[in-house]
């Protein structure tokens, strides 16, 4: 019993980094306003990405995973010049990016040759003298390198959000583009750069899905789990360390259910899928009958709109 | 040397010329009132000044200089600040969020640390009281007002805008404010201000210039003219304001008894507020504001729940539990002070604005069909009816209209089928003295056809001029009441000294 709790302990990091770090992208990038639905597309670029820097360089997963972001990065400009500069409405300009996405990463896979090409990916990364403690050990110092950057990364995240003057910046370009506009505040600026960084990490989770877990690219591998990190992000009310919480729980769900099926109980794989959504529809039933001031503002308040200068609300 | 100068500056909106070929200039150490009335074109002019608007043309020189202003950043660079009429704040966050936003600064934690410190002087020398701590946006009107204040007083500039900055202020706050204006100005500030109450206009400032449709048309020293010349020259026309007392008052329709209630957060603003309306009469509410007077009104539109007490309707029982829609079935409505959240859907058009109370009812169709051809028509009688200026068609977005003809429009509205009881909070803020001297016509007729009026205004002029029996609220109670005509050092003395 120990060694089964131990055993899905120890792999809970792994499933949970893909959903946390897609979600703490889509809320760098909502916070400035921009409404971005298209995580799936984007997790799909930065997995290719990563399979594909890998098979050209041979190698260097670390260096693998920084390409995957940089290239997502830049495949979210296409996002970002819809949105932002010529206004198009952003849930089907997301649409576009999902679709966009897929059929651009099977395409470019099959032409080629990255289709189903085992590749050495990311390796376990033990910690001298801490990974051979019992229990604590395999749980928290037999992981890969992502995983430990993992906290690093969203330490550095909420401090740009909440503790500098960029971070307020763009949540003021999210919260209200008029007065963040009339106090100097370039809201385009701003709002490409969200996407751009938002969408970088998100395409690094896309790159942990292919480098790290899977270790070979197949056609639409994400397999919902950008769907996933939009629920999370409701869920968590854009709020950095919940959506943290929330990506472990529903990495924790989904490290249990190969090792349930193990023993013989079968769990249908919509379950999996479905429960972010029951969760996310729950805490929202929950914060909506709370009204406290706060809270309210949690959204951004200006998700989904475009701004213009001239326009008067 | 002036300090800024507008040469000829022209601006439109999809073919509707706001500002027209005007002209304007300001000299360091002056303070100079922009009048004009309601869609005049003030603060469109005075945003192409702050870098919100592009003119389509015309000259602007800032120290001599021929500049484009491109953009806020730019005339923030060029040393102009503005108090926008419209605030322009982010409304997650607090005041010191907000004015740190548009200081600018590059440290994020000492930059905080000194623009609290410099609000809180500021807010001594004015006598302000803002909340720094909760979310702008669930602060009343008047706070928000200040924190707008706050914002450029804290920033600092050479040439201060100030757009309306004293519609939601007492009026020693506004006092105070402009005598802070006055020394920023001796020390060498130029000062802009817009406005429509001209007592502060003689007493504060050294010269005003008069829009009329997008024109500059005289420039003129305030001494030398008296305040109907100048009202004469803003509108065309001389307005004279006198009492018109309650004809035949009635029986009681609505009493409050031991009403409390409290703000979202919990902070407890009303202790017990009891008084009874009387079919035609007019009730004024007078008060310092902060004084519960925001929570009483949401109370009575049905917006908020007391925390204790009931709101007896004569023929009908408690209304305290019931919703807006049940109070505009028995004839209770209402003229909310925050026109843009409760007043109107600016997103929505100015027909859709209209009809929308009538739709249910009947009168422009039923719940299945809105019948447009009558709902276009009947708000076209209105806007007529009511002077709402400034509408180009009844299809256009209803947040373009200037604020006062907004104002016309939520009481063109409100008062479209007679009224029991009308309940009416600040209802002459921001307008110009035609506009006001209309909304008050209209709520003494609504009065006079036999409704029940219960008028909330922090303007004391206001509240002698029009109610038939005063109650002063303090601290979220009505600590006295007085029957008109009553004698305004009385009134003053209720207002604050009360424990
Ligand atoms: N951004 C905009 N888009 C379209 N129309 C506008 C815009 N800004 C102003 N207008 C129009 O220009 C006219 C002048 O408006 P403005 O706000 O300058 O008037 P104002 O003199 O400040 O009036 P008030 O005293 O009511 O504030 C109005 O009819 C208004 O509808
Ligand atoms: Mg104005």
């Amino acid at each position: 019993m120990t060694d089964f709790f131990i055993n899905w302990v120890a792999n809970i990091p792994g499933f949970a980094a893909p959903f946390a770090l897609a979600a703490l992208g889509l809320i760098v990038s909502e916070k400035s306003g921009v409404l971005t639905l298209g995580a799936e597309g984007y997790m799909l670029v930065g997995a290719l990405s990563g399979v594909g820097a890998i098979l050209l360089l041979g190698g260097y997963p670390m260096a693998a995973l920084l390409i995957a972001a940089a290239v997502t990065s830049l495949f979210s400009l296409i996002f970002a010049v819809m949105t932002v500069t010529l206004r198009v409405n952003q849930v089907i300009a997301s649409l576009a990016i999902i679709f966009l996405g897929q059929g651009l990463t099977s395409l470019i896979a099959t032409r080629a040759g990255w289709l189903n090409v085992p590749i050495a990916g990311l390796g376990k990364l033990n910690v001298p003298g801490l990974s051979d403690l019992p229990v604590v050990g395999p749980i928290l110092f037999q992981q890969d390198l992502v995983c430990y950057l993992l906290v690093p990364i969203f330490v550095g995240v909420v401090y740009v959000l909440n503790r500098t003057v960029i971070g307020l910046k763009l949540r003021a370009v999210g919260d209200g583009p008029d007065a963040a506009d009339a106090a100097g505040v370039s809201v385009n600026l701003f709002r490409y750069g969200a996407v751009m960084a938002g969408a970088a990490l998100v395409g690094l989770a896309g790159a942990y899905l292919s480098i790290g877990i899977a270790k070979l690219w197949v056609d639409g591998m994400s397999g919902g789990r950008g769907l996933i990190a939009i629920a999370l992000v409701i869920f968590a009310r854009w709020h950095p360390w919940r959506a943290l919480a929330g990506a472990v729980l529903f990495g924790g769900i989904e490290a249990l259910i190969p090792r349930v099926a193990a023993i013989g109980l079968q769990v249908p794989q919509y379950f999996v899928m479905m429960t972010p959504y029951l969760a996310t529809l729950a805490v929202m039933v929950w914060a909506s009958t709370r009204g406290r001031e706060r809270a309210a503002f949690a959204m951004p308040q200006a998700l989904g709109q475009p701004h213009t200068r001239e326009e008067r609300h | 040397m002036p300090i800024l100068e507008l040469h000829d500056v022209s601006k439109s909106f999809d073919g509707f010329q706001a500002v027209a070929d005007a002209s304007f200039d300001l000299v360091p150490g002056e303070l100079h009132a922009l009048l004009g009335e309601n869609g005049a074109g003030k603060s469109s002019l005075m945003n192409i000044v702050a870098g919100l608007y592009r003119p389509d043309k015309g000259r602007i020189r800032v120290k001599g200089e021929d500049v484009h202003i491109d953009g806020p950043s730019i005339a923030k660079k060029l040393g102009i600040g503005m108090v926008h009429q419209h605030y322009k704040l982010v409304k997650a966050f607090n005041a010191v969020e907000n004015i740190l936003l548009a200081a600018g600064a590059d440290k994020y934690r000492t930059g905080l640390a000194e623009v609290e410190k410099s609000v809180c002087e500021h807010c001594e020398e004015m006598g302000f009281a803002v909340d720094l701590k909760r979310p702008v946006g669930a602060l009343s009107v008047a706070e928000q007002q200040r924190v707008e204040i706050l914002k450029v007083l804290v920033n600092g500039a050479e040439i201060i805008i100030l757009d309306e900055p004293s519609a939601v202020l007492t009026d020693s706050e506004a006092a105070a404010l402009l005598k802070v204006m006055r020394t920023l100005a001796a020390k060498g500030a130029a000062v802009v201000l817009i406005t429509h109450k001209l007592g502060e206009v003689k007493a504060f400032a050294d010269r005003v210039t008069i829009m009329r449709g997008g024109r500059t048309v005289t420039t003129a020293d305030p001494k030398g003219s008296s305040l109907a010349d100048l009202t004469a020259k803003i509108i065309g026309q001389a307005v004279c304001e006198t009492r018109h007392p309650a004809k035949a008052i009635g029986a009681p329709v609505l009493h409050l008894k031991a009403i409390t209630g409290a703000r979202a957060d919990g902070h407890r603003t009303l202790h017990g507020v009891d008084l009874t309306l009387r079919a035609g009469e007019l009730y004024g509410i007078a008060g310092v504001g902060g004084n519960g007077q925001p929570e009483l009104a949401e109370i009575l539109m049905g917006v908020n729940r007391p925390t204790g007490g009931t709101l007896e309707f004569v023929g009908a029982g408690d209304i305290s539990r019931s919703n807006p829609a049940e109070r505009r079935k028995l004839g209770l409505v209402c003229i909310p002070a925050d026109r843009a959240t409760y007043g109107l859907a600016g997103e929505l058009s100015i027909c859709e604005n209209y009809i929308v109370t009538g739709v249910r009812n009947g009168r422009f169709g039923s719940w299945t069909r809105v019948n447009w051809r009558s709902g276009a028509a009947s708000t076209k009688d209105a806007v007529s009816a009511f002077e709402v200026l400034g509408v180009r068609s009844t299809r256009q977005k209803a947040s373009l209209l200037s604020g006062g003809n907004a104002q016309k429009l939520v009481i063109a509205r409100e008062l479209a089928s007679p009224p029991r009881i009308v309940v009416a909070h600040s209802p002459s803020r921001g307008l110009d003295a035609r506009a006001t001297s209309e909304v008050r016509r209209r709520l003494l007729e609504a009065r006079d056809a036999g409704a029940a009026v219960l008028l909330i205004s922090e303007d004391l002029d206001e509240i002698m001029l029009m109610s038939d029996r005063i109650g002063v609220m303090t601290r979220g109670r009505i600590v006295q009441e007085f029957e008109a005509p009553a004698d305004r050092q009385l009134l003053g003395k209720a207002m604050v000294h009360h424990d």
